[in-house]
Protein backbone atom coordinates (compact mmCIF):
# COMPACT_ATOMS: atom_id res chain seq x y z
CA UNK A 1 0.00 0.00 0.00
CA UNK A 2 1.61 3.35 -1.07
CA UNK A 3 2.38 5.63 1.75
CA UNK A 4 0.75 9.25 0.22
CA UNK A 5 -2.28 7.84 -0.83
CA UNK A 6 -5.37 7.32 1.57
CA UNK A 7 -6.39 4.25 1.63
CA UNK A 8 -10.56 4.06 1.28
CA UNK A 9 -11.10 1.64 4.10
CA UNK A 10 -8.83 2.83 5.86
CA UNK A 11 -10.66 6.55 5.62
CA UNK A 12 -14.25 4.41 6.19
CA UNK A 13 -12.78 3.06 9.81
CA UNK A 14 -11.30 6.01 10.87
CA UNK A 15 -13.95 8.24 10.19
CA UNK A 16 -16.17 5.56 12.17
CA UNK A 17 -13.69 5.46 15.14
CA UNK A 18 -12.89 9.10 15.32
CA UNK A 19 -16.27 9.84 14.77
CA UNK A 20 -17.36 7.43 17.76
CA UNK A 21 -15.13 8.63 20.08
CA UNK A 22 -15.70 12.23 19.38
CA UNK A 23 -19.50 11.84 20.25
CA UNK A 24 -18.96 9.71 23.23
CA UNK A 25 -15.90 11.78 24.85
CA UNK A 26 -17.71 15.65 23.56
CA UNK A 27 -20.84 14.40 24.67
CA UNK A 28 -20.02 12.43 27.97
CA UNK A 29 -16.21 12.96 28.79
CA UNK A 30 -14.40 16.20 28.49
CA UNK A 31 -17.17 18.51 29.18
CA UNK A 32 -18.42 16.50 32.57
CA UNK A 33 -14.32 16.60 33.94
CA UNK A 34 -13.79 20.45 32.42
CA UNK A 35 -17.47 21.43 34.36
CA UNK A 36 -16.17 19.42 37.38
CA UNK A 37 -13.16 20.99 37.49
CA UNK A 38 -14.08 24.60 36.92
CA UNK A 39 -16.62 23.85 39.67
CA UNK A 40 -14.45 22.72 42.25
CA UNK A 41 -11.85 25.60 41.33
CA UNK A 42 -14.96 27.89 41.88
CA UNK A 43 -15.89 26.25 44.93
CA UNK A 44 -12.23 26.60 46.10
CA UNK A 45 -11.83 30.21 45.11
CA UNK A 46 -15.50 30.75 47.20
CA UNK A 47 -13.73 29.06 49.99
CA UNK A 48 -10.51 30.97 49.91
CA UNK A 49 -12.64 34.28 49.79
CA UNK A 50 -15.17 33.26 52.80
CA UNK A 51 -12.11 32.13 54.81
CA UNK A 52 -10.52 35.29 54.14
CA UNK A 53 -13.59 37.34 54.87
CA UNK A 54 -13.89 35.15 58.04
CA UNK A 55 -10.31 36.25 58.96
CA UNK A 56 -11.19 39.61 58.71
CA UNK A 57 -14.37 39.94 60.54
CA UNK A 58 -12.53 37.67 63.25
CA UNK A 59 -9.57 40.55 63.20
CA UNK A 60 -12.71 43.11 63.70
CA UNK A 61 -14.31 40.76 66.38
CA UNK A 62 -11.19 40.51 68.24
CA UNK A 63 -10.34 44.27 68.09
CA UNK A 64 -13.53 45.24 69.59
CA UNK A 65 -13.11 42.82 71.80
CA UNK A 66 -10.12 44.06 72.76
CA UNK A 67 -11.97 47.58 73.05
CA UNK A 68 -14.39 46.16 74.83
CA UNK A 69 -12.14 44.46 77.88
CA UNK A 70 -9.61 48.05 77.30
CA UNK A 71 -12.86 50.18 78.10
CA UNK A 72 -14.18 47.84 81.00
CA UNK A 73 -10.76 47.92 82.82
CA UNK A 74 -10.94 51.66 82.63
CA UNK A 75 -14.61 51.47 83.89
CA UNK A 76 -12.88 49.25 86.70
CA UNK A 77 -10.43 51.69 88.12
CA UNK A 78 -12.77 54.12 87.67
CA UNK A 79 -15.51 52.65 89.38
CA UNK A 80 -12.22 51.75 92.33
CA UNK A 81 -11.46 54.70 92.61
CA UNK A 82 -14.79 56.29 92.90
CA UNK A 83 -15.58 53.77 95.57
CA UNK A 84 -12.25 54.88 97.51
CA UNK A 85 -13.17 58.54 96.49
CA UNK A 86 -16.43 57.39 98.23
CA UNK A 87 -15.39 55.68 101.09
CA UNK A 88 -12.92 58.69 102.39
CA UNK A 89 -16.48 60.97 101.98
CA UNK A 90 -18.23 58.24 103.83
CA UNK A 91 -15.46 58.15 106.49
CA UNK A 92 -15.13 61.30 107.03
CA UNK A 93 -18.53 62.59 107.23
CA UNK A 94 -18.92 59.98 109.63
CA UNK A 95 -16.66 61.11 111.69
CA UNK A 96 -17.85 64.63 111.91
CA UNK A 97 -21.02 63.45 112.37
CA UNK A 98 -19.70 61.41 115.27
CA UNK A 99 -17.89 64.29 116.66
CA UNK A 100 -20.68 66.59 116.20
CA UNK A 101 -22.95 63.87 117.96
CA UNK A 102 -20.22 63.58 120.93
CA UNK A 103 -19.66 67.66 121.29
CA UNK A 104 -22.98 67.67 121.32
CA UNK A 105 -23.56 64.92 124.13
CA UNK A 106 -20.59 66.61 126.14
CA UNK A 107 -22.84 69.68 126.03
CA UNK A 108 -25.84 67.89 126.90
CA UNK A 109 -24.17 66.43 129.88
CA UNK A 110 -22.49 69.94 130.72
CA UNK A 111 -25.84 71.36 130.64
CA UNK A 112 -27.29 68.54 132.76
CA UNK A 113 -24.59 69.18 135.01
CA UNK A 114 -24.66 72.86 135.21
CA UNK A 115 -28.69 72.29 135.87
CA UNK A 116 -27.64 69.58 138.70
CA UNK A 117 -25.38 72.17 140.12
CA UNK A 118 -28.11 74.92 139.65
CA UNK A 119 -30.86 72.75 141.44
CA UNK A 120 -28.58 71.86 144.44
CA UNK A 121 -27.05 75.16 144.39
CA UNK A 122 -30.97 75.69 145.00
CA UNK A 123 -31.10 73.22 147.46
CA UNK A 124 -28.16 74.23 149.72
CA UNK A 125 -28.91 78.09 149.14
CA UNK A 126 -32.50 77.14 150.84
CA UNK A 127 -31.23 75.17 153.04
CA UNK A 128 -28.65 77.87 153.58
CA UNK A 129 -31.39 80.06 154.19
CA UNK A 130 -33.51 77.65 156.77
CA UNK A 131 -30.56 77.56 158.37
CA UNK A 132 -29.85 80.96 158.88
CA UNK A 133 -33.43 81.70 159.20
CA UNK A 134 -33.34 78.89 162.38
CA UNK A 135 -30.30 80.38 163.44
CA UNK A 136 -31.56 83.46 163.10
CA UNK A 137 -34.78 82.32 165.07
CA UNK A 138 -32.80 81.21 167.56
CA UNK A 139 -30.81 84.24 168.35
CA UNK A 140 -34.18 86.09 168.04
CA UNK A 141 -36.05 83.97 170.63
CA UNK A 142 -33.59 84.59 173.21
CA UNK A 143 -34.24 88.15 172.78
CA UNK A 144 -38.08 88.01 172.24
CA UNK A 145 -39.01 85.46 175.10
CA UNK A 146 -40.69 87.34 176.98
CA UNK A 147 -42.85 89.47 174.95
CA UNK A 148 -45.35 86.99 173.59
CA UNK A 149 -46.45 89.31 170.43
CA UNK A 150 -43.68 88.60 169.33
CA UNK A 151 -43.43 84.95 170.06
CA UNK A 152 -46.94 84.69 168.16
CA UNK A 153 -44.81 86.48 165.02
CA UNK A 154 -42.49 83.80 165.30
CA UNK A 155 -43.82 81.10 165.45
CA UNK A 156 -45.77 82.09 162.32
CA UNK A 157 -42.54 82.57 160.80
CA UNK A 158 -41.53 79.30 161.65
CA UNK A 159 -44.50 77.81 160.23
CA UNK A 160 -44.55 79.46 157.13
CA UNK A 161 -40.92 78.26 156.60
CA UNK A 162 -41.69 74.54 157.59
CA UNK A 163 -44.44 74.94 155.30
CA UNK A 164 -42.01 75.87 152.69
CA UNK A 165 -39.74 73.30 153.85
CA UNK A 166 -42.31 70.88 153.58
CA UNK B 1 26.68 1.22 40.88
CA UNK B 2 29.49 1.95 38.19
CA UNK B 3 30.60 -1.53 38.54
CA UNK B 4 27.28 -3.14 38.38
CA UNK B 5 26.45 -1.17 35.17
CA UNK B 6 29.79 -2.32 33.74
CA UNK B 7 28.93 -5.58 34.28
CA UNK B 8 25.10 -5.36 32.31
CA UNK B 9 26.66 -4.08 29.68
CA UNK B 10 29.89 -6.43 29.33
CA UNK B 11 27.10 -9.11 29.44
CA UNK B 12 25.10 -7.49 26.59
CA UNK B 13 27.64 -7.73 24.73
CA UNK B 14 28.85 -10.97 25.19
CA UNK B 15 24.97 -11.98 24.55
CA UNK B 16 24.64 -10.66 21.59
CA UNK B 17 27.88 -12.53 20.01
CA UNK B 18 26.34 -15.29 21.03
CA UNK B 19 22.86 -15.06 20.26
CA UNK B 20 21.41 -12.89 17.64
CA UNK B 21 22.90 -13.02 14.50
CA UNK B 22 23.48 -16.79 14.23
CA UNK B 23 19.95 -17.35 13.66
CA UNK B 24 19.91 -15.56 10.37
CA UNK B 25 23.06 -16.50 9.13
CA UNK B 26 22.58 -16.77 5.22
CA UNK B 27 19.25 -15.09 4.77
CA UNK B 28 18.99 -12.06 2.71
CA UNK B 29 17.79 -9.43 4.47
CA UNK B 30 15.08 -6.89 2.81
CA UNK B 31 15.38 -3.83 5.20
CA UNK B 32 13.31 -1.79 2.68
CA UNK B 33 10.67 -4.11 2.69
CA UNK B 34 10.16 -5.30 6.71
CA UNK B 35 10.47 -0.97 7.07
CA UNK B 36 7.47 -0.12 4.96
CA UNK B 37 5.74 -3.57 6.10
CA UNK B 38 5.47 -1.55 9.42
CA UNK B 39 4.82 1.16 8.58
CA UNK B 40 2.46 0.69 5.87
CA UNK B 41 -0.98 -1.38 6.53
CA UNK B 42 -1.83 -5.06 5.97
CA UNK B 43 -4.66 -6.76 6.43
CA UNK B 44 -3.63 -9.69 8.90
CA UNK B 45 -1.22 -8.86 12.29
CA UNK B 46 1.56 -10.23 11.52
CA UNK B 47 3.18 -10.15 15.45
CA UNK B 48 6.55 -12.87 14.43
CA UNK B 49 8.33 -15.57 12.78
CA UNK B 50 9.33 -18.27 14.65
CA UNK B 51 11.60 -20.59 12.17
CA UNK B 52 9.13 -21.38 9.58
CA UNK B 53 5.94 -20.85 11.35
CA UNK B 54 4.19 -17.36 11.15
CA UNK B 55 2.78 -16.19 13.99
CA UNK B 56 -0.16 -13.51 14.00
CA UNK B 57 -3.47 -12.61 14.20
CA UNK B 58 -6.09 -12.54 11.21
CA UNK B 59 -8.15 -9.97 11.00
CA UNK B 60 -11.84 -9.73 9.08
CA UNK B 61 -11.89 -9.02 5.69
CA UNK B 62 -14.78 -7.34 4.08
CA UNK B 63 -15.44 -6.68 0.75
CA UNK B 64 -18.78 -5.43 -0.97
CA UNK B 65 -17.86 -7.36 -4.65
CA UNK B 66 -19.15 -6.04 -8.18
CA UNK B 67 -22.19 -7.12 -7.04
CA UNK B 68 -22.96 -5.84 -4.41
CA UNK B 69 -22.63 -9.03 -2.45
CA UNK B 70 -21.11 -8.34 1.29
CA UNK B 71 -17.83 -11.24 1.91
CA UNK B 72 -16.70 -11.44 5.24
CA UNK B 73 -13.60 -13.61 5.78
CA UNK B 74 -10.48 -13.81 7.59
CA UNK B 75 -6.86 -12.41 6.39
CA UNK B 76 -5.53 -16.34 7.22
CA UNK B 77 -7.49 -17.68 4.23
CA UNK B 78 -5.99 -15.28 1.88
CA UNK B 79 -2.24 -15.02 3.15
CA UNK B 80 0.90 -15.50 0.93
CA UNK B 81 -0.66 -15.51 -2.48
CA UNK B 82 -3.54 -17.76 -1.99
CA UNK B 83 -6.55 -17.04 -2.88
CA UNK B 84 -10.18 -17.36 -1.73
CA UNK B 85 -13.49 -16.61 -3.17
CA UNK B 86 -11.90 -14.56 -6.08
CA UNK B 87 -10.12 -12.27 -4.02
CA UNK B 88 -6.44 -12.35 -3.61
CA UNK B 89 -3.71 -9.61 -2.43
CA UNK B 90 -2.11 -8.08 -5.28
CA UNK B 91 1.71 -8.78 -5.75
CA UNK B 92 2.67 -6.14 -8.22
CA UNK B 93 0.91 -3.62 -10.35
CA UNK B 94 -1.86 -0.48 -9.92
CA UNK B 95 -3.36 -2.27 -6.54
CA UNK B 96 0.03 -4.09 -5.26
CA UNK B 97 -0.76 -5.25 -1.67
CA UNK B 98 -4.16 -4.23 -1.75
CA UNK B 99 -6.84 -7.20 -2.14
CA UNK B 100 -8.15 -7.20 -5.95
CA UNK B 101 -10.95 -9.48 -7.04
CA UNK B 102 -9.86 -11.54 -10.16
CA UNK B 103 -12.43 -11.98 -12.75
CA UNK B 104 -13.35 -14.60 -15.46
CA UNK B 105 -10.92 -13.36 -17.84
CA UNK B 106 -8.29 -12.98 -15.20
CA UNK B 107 -8.43 -9.13 -15.45
CA UNK B 108 -7.70 -7.50 -11.77
CA UNK B 109 -10.15 -5.02 -10.25
CA UNK B 110 -10.91 -3.80 -7.28
CA UNK B 111 -13.59 -3.95 -5.25
CA UNK B 112 -15.15 -1.73 -2.14
CA UNK B 113 -12.99 -2.85 0.40
CA UNK B 114 -13.97 -2.13 4.11
CA UNK B 115 -11.46 -4.69 5.66
CA UNK B 116 -10.90 -4.52 9.42
CA UNK B 117 -7.23 -3.94 8.81
CA UNK B 118 -4.04 -3.59 11.38
CA UNK B 119 -4.22 0.30 11.27
CA UNK B 120 -8.22 0.15 11.87
CA UNK B 121 -8.09 -2.37 14.19
CA UNK B 122 -5.62 -0.82 16.40
CA UNK B 123 -7.37 2.80 15.46
CA UNK B 124 -10.64 1.07 17.20
CA UNK B 125 -9.19 -0.77 20.06
CA UNK B 126 -7.06 2.72 21.01
CA UNK B 127 -10.29 4.31 20.47
CA UNK B 128 -11.91 2.20 22.92
CA UNK B 129 -9.04 2.57 25.96
CA UNK B 130 -9.56 6.23 25.55
CA UNK B 131 -13.18 5.99 25.85
CA UNK B 132 -12.85 4.09 28.72
CA UNK B 133 -9.92 6.49 30.29
CA UNK B 134 -12.13 9.31 30.10
CA UNK B 135 -14.84 8.05 30.82
CA UNK B 136 -13.57 6.34 34.00
CA UNK B 137 -12.13 9.82 35.21
CA UNK B 138 -15.58 11.86 34.18
CA UNK B 139 -17.12 8.74 36.15
CA UNK B 140 -15.28 9.68 39.24
CA UNK B 141 -15.95 13.25 38.85
CA UNK B 142 -19.73 12.70 38.58
CA UNK B 143 -19.52 10.72 42.00
CA UNK B 144 -17.33 12.71 43.76
CA UNK B 145 -17.81 16.58 43.18
CA UNK B 146 -15.91 18.75 44.42
CA UNK B 147 -13.06 16.56 45.43
CA UNK B 148 -9.55 16.68 44.68
CA UNK B 149 -8.22 13.53 42.99
CA UNK B 150 -5.48 12.04 43.63
CA UNK B 151 -3.08 9.56 41.72
CA UNK B 152 -4.25 8.37 37.89
CA UNK B 153 -7.60 10.88 38.14
CA UNK B 154 -5.18 13.86 40.06
CA UNK B 155 -2.39 13.17 36.79
CA UNK B 156 -5.14 13.01 33.94
CA UNK B 157 -6.68 16.17 35.49
CA UNK B 158 -3.81 18.17 35.32
CA UNK B 159 -3.22 16.47 31.65
CA UNK B 160 -6.71 17.87 30.55
CA UNK B 161 -6.93 20.98 32.24
CA UNK B 162 -3.19 21.62 30.81
CA UNK B 163 -4.50 21.28 27.52
CA UNK B 164 -7.34 23.26 28.06
CA UNK B 165 -6.44 26.22 29.74
CA UNK B 166 -3.25 26.56 28.75
CA UNK B 167 -3.16 25.58 25.11
CA UNK B 168 -7.35 25.72 24.57
CA UNK B 169 -8.41 29.16 25.87
CA UNK B 170 -5.75 31.52 25.03
CA UNK B 171 -5.88 30.28 21.45
CA UNK B 172 -9.64 30.89 20.83
CA UNK B 173 -10.39 33.05 23.42
CA UNK B 174 -13.83 33.84 24.71
CA UNK B 175 -16.46 31.43 23.50
CA UNK B 176 -13.36 28.40 23.13
CA UNK B 177 -16.03 26.36 25.32
CA UNK B 178 -18.10 25.62 22.00
CA UNK B 179 -14.33 24.15 20.71
CA UNK B 180 -13.24 22.63 23.39
CA UNK B 181 -14.67 18.96 23.67
CA UNK B 182 -13.55 18.75 19.45
CA UNK B 183 -9.81 19.95 20.62
CA UNK B 184 -9.70 17.43 23.05
CA UNK B 185 -10.80 15.06 21.68
CA UNK B 186 -8.17 15.26 18.70
CA UNK B 187 -5.47 15.94 21.22
CA UNK B 188 -6.13 12.48 23.51
CA UNK B 189 -7.09 10.41 20.14
CA UNK B 190 -3.59 11.39 18.65
CA UNK B 191 -1.84 11.26 21.64
CA UNK B 192 -2.99 7.83 22.78
CA UNK B 193 -2.26 6.42 19.30
CA UNK B 194 1.24 8.13 18.69
CA UNK B 195 1.80 6.26 22.08
CA UNK B 196 0.24 2.96 21.71
CA UNK B 197 1.86 3.07 18.00
CA UNK B 198 5.71 3.03 20.52
CA UNK B 199 4.81 -0.08 22.40
CA UNK B 200 6.27 -2.65 19.78
CA UNK B 201 3.55 -5.42 21.59
CA UNK B 202 1.03 -7.10 19.86
CA UNK B 203 -2.31 -4.92 20.59
CA UNK B 204 -0.25 -2.01 20.18
CA UNK B 205 2.58 -1.12 18.00
CA UNK B 206 0.43 -0.79 14.80
CA UNK B 207 1.32 2.71 12.64
CA UNK B 208 -2.08 4.58 13.29
CA UNK B 209 -1.04 8.28 13.08
CA UNK B 210 2.28 7.95 10.65
CA UNK B 211 -1.04 6.99 8.33
CA UNK B 212 -1.78 9.13 5.71
CA UNK B 213 -5.58 8.63 5.85
CA UNK B 214 -5.93 8.94 9.60
CA UNK B 215 -4.25 12.16 9.59
CA UNK B 216 -6.33 13.48 6.82
CA UNK B 217 -9.26 12.54 8.74
CA UNK B 218 -8.37 14.79 11.65
CA UNK B 219 -6.81 17.59 9.12
CA UNK B 220 -10.36 17.48 7.73
CA UNK B 221 -12.13 17.47 10.86
CA UNK B 222 -10.21 20.52 11.61
CA UNK B 223 -10.90 21.83 8.44
CA UNK B 224 -14.62 21.99 8.60
CA UNK B 225 -15.07 23.06 11.89
CA UNK B 226 -12.80 26.17 11.21
CA UNK B 227 -14.95 26.62 7.99
CA UNK B 228 -18.42 26.29 8.95
CA UNK B 229 -17.81 28.08 12.85
CA UNK B 230 -15.83 31.26 10.46
CA UNK B 231 -17.57 34.44 10.88
CA UNK B 232 -18.79 36.75 8.54
CA UNK B 233 -15.47 39.11 8.89
CA UNK B 234 -13.38 35.92 8.87
CA UNK B 235 -14.99 34.72 5.63
CA UNK B 236 -15.06 38.75 4.31
CA UNK B 237 -10.91 38.99 5.26
CA UNK B 238 -10.50 35.88 3.21
CA UNK B 239 -12.15 36.89 0.10
CA UNK B 240 -11.99 40.36 -0.01
CA UNK B 241 -8.75 41.14 2.67
CA UNK B 242 -8.14 44.92 3.68
CA UNK B 243 -5.34 45.61 0.87
CA UNK B 244 -4.31 48.42 -1.93
CA UNK B 245 -7.33 47.56 -4.34
CA UNK B 246 -4.36 46.37 -7.08
CA UNK B 247 -3.96 43.75 -4.76
CA UNK B 248 -7.37 42.65 -5.63
CA UNK B 249 -8.41 44.34 -8.98
CA UNK B 250 -8.12 42.98 -12.13
CA UNK B 251 -5.92 40.40 -10.76
CA UNK B 252 -7.33 38.75 -7.44
CA UNK B 253 -4.10 38.40 -5.89
CA UNK B 254 -4.68 38.23 -2.10
CA UNK B 255 -7.72 36.79 -2.65
CA UNK B 256 -6.43 34.09 -4.51
CA UNK B 257 -3.46 33.68 -1.94
CA UNK B 258 -5.86 33.44 1.25
CA UNK B 259 -8.28 30.93 -0.23
CA UNK B 260 -5.09 28.94 -0.89
CA UNK B 261 -4.53 29.28 2.61
CA UNK B 262 -7.90 28.22 3.71
CA UNK B 263 -6.98 24.61 1.84
CA UNK B 264 -2.94 24.47 2.88
CA UNK B 265 -3.46 25.06 6.77
CA UNK B 266 -5.24 22.07 6.91
CA UNK B 267 -2.86 20.22 4.40
CA UNK B 268 0.19 21.16 6.79
CA UNK B 269 -1.48 19.70 9.49
CA UNK B 270 -1.94 16.43 8.10
CA UNK B 271 1.40 15.97 6.70
CA UNK B 272 2.84 17.33 9.60
CA UNK B 273 1.55 14.61 12.12
CA UNK B 274 2.00 12.00 9.27
CA UNK B 275 5.10 12.45 8.25
CA UNK B 276 6.75 13.21 11.81
CA UNK B 277 5.27 9.94 13.24
CA UNK B 278 6.10 7.46 10.19
CA UNK B 279 9.25 8.96 10.15
CA UNK B 280 10.22 7.97 14.24
CA UNK B 281 8.79 4.60 13.06
CA UNK B 282 11.01 4.40 10.49
CA UNK B 283 14.01 5.55 12.46
CA UNK B 284 13.09 3.03 15.43
CA UNK B 285 12.93 0.14 12.72
CA UNK B 286 16.10 1.34 10.50
CA UNK B 287 17.87 1.45 14.11
CA UNK B 288 16.87 -2.61 14.98
CA UNK B 289 16.92 -3.67 11.38
CA UNK B 290 20.78 -2.36 11.51
CA UNK B 291 21.88 -5.24 13.57
CA UNK B 292 20.30 -7.95 11.11
CA UNK B 293 22.09 -5.97 8.29
CA UNK B 294 25.31 -5.98 9.47
CA UNK B 295 25.19 -9.84 10.16
CA UNK B 296 26.93 -10.36 7.08
CA UNK B 297 30.04 -8.16 8.06
CA UNK B 298 31.56 -10.42 10.68
CA UNK B 299 30.94 -10.71 14.73
CA UNK B 300 32.92 -7.92 15.34
CA UNK B 301 30.83 -5.26 13.53
CA UNK B 302 28.00 -6.90 14.00
CA UNK B 303 28.48 -6.84 17.94
CA UNK B 304 29.58 -3.15 17.60
CA UNK B 305 26.75 -2.09 15.77
CA UNK B 306 24.23 -4.13 18.03
CA UNK B 307 25.36 -2.08 21.01
CA UNK B 308 25.30 0.85 19.38
CA UNK B 309 21.95 0.18 17.82
CA UNK B 310 20.70 -0.52 21.10
CA UNK B 311 21.65 2.43 22.25
CA UNK B 312 19.94 4.79 19.87
CA UNK B 313 16.67 3.11 19.82
CA UNK B 314 16.62 3.44 23.72
CA UNK B 315 17.24 7.30 22.31
CA UNK B 316 14.85 7.48 19.87
CA UNK B 317 12.07 5.71 21.62
CA UNK B 318 12.43 8.30 24.20
CA UNK B 319 12.73 10.82 21.59
CA UNK B 320 9.38 9.37 20.08
CA UNK B 321 7.64 9.87 23.32
CA UNK B 322 8.67 13.32 23.14
CA UNK B 323 7.56 13.77 19.89
CA UNK B 324 4.32 11.75 20.61
CA UNK B 325 3.01 14.71 22.66
CA UNK B 326 4.49 17.44 21.26
CA UNK B 327 2.65 16.07 17.58
CA UNK B 328 -0.70 15.97 19.73
CA UNK B 329 -0.13 19.36 21.14
CA UNK B 330 1.38 20.71 17.84
CA UNK B 331 -1.94 19.74 15.97
CA UNK B 332 -4.66 20.74 18.95
CA UNK B 333 -2.78 24.46 19.23
CA UNK B 334 -2.57 25.03 15.76
CA UNK B 335 -6.17 23.81 15.19
CA UNK B 336 -6.92 26.28 18.29
CA UNK B 337 -5.14 29.04 16.73
CA UNK B 338 -7.07 27.94 13.12
CA UNK B 339 -10.51 27.86 15.30
CA UNK B 340 -9.28 31.12 16.58
CA UNK B 341 -8.51 33.28 13.51
CA UNK B 342 -12.04 32.01 12.21
CA UNK B 343 -13.46 33.53 15.11
CA UNK B 344 -12.32 37.52 14.36
CA UNK B 345 -14.83 39.64 15.34
CA UNK B 346 -17.42 37.36 17.25
CA UNK B 347 -16.19 38.82 20.77
CA UNK B 348 -17.24 43.02 19.26
CA UNK B 349 -20.57 40.91 18.32
CA UNK B 350 -21.10 39.98 21.58
CA UNK B 351 -19.67 43.15 23.44
CA UNK B 352 -22.01 45.35 21.09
Amino acid sequence: MSLLTPDAGLLFWMLISFGAVFFILAKYGFPVIVKMVEERRAYIQQSLDAAKAANVKLEELKRESDAIIASARAEQTKILHEANVFRESILSSAKEEAGKLTSKLIDDAKKEIEREREKSMKMIRNQVADLSVDIAGKVIRRELEADDAHMDLIEKYIKETTSIKS
Amino acid sequence: MIKRVRYIVCFLLLATIGFSPCRIYGQEIDAKKIIFSHIGDSYGWHITTWGERKIGVPLPIIIIDHSNKLNLFLSSRIEEGSVYKNFKIADSGKFAGKIVEVGKSGEITRPIDISLTKSAFALLLNSIILISIILFVARWYRRKPLMPPTGFVGAMEIFIMDINDNVIKPSIGENYHKFAPYLLTAFFFIFINNVMGLIPLFPAGANTTGNIAVTMVLALCTFFVVNISGTKQYWKETVWPEVPLWMKVPLPLMPLIEIFSVFSKPFALMIRLFANIMAGHAIILSLTVLIFITVAMGPAVNTGMTVISVILSIFMNCLELLVAYIQAYVFTMLSAIFIGLSQVGRRNVETC
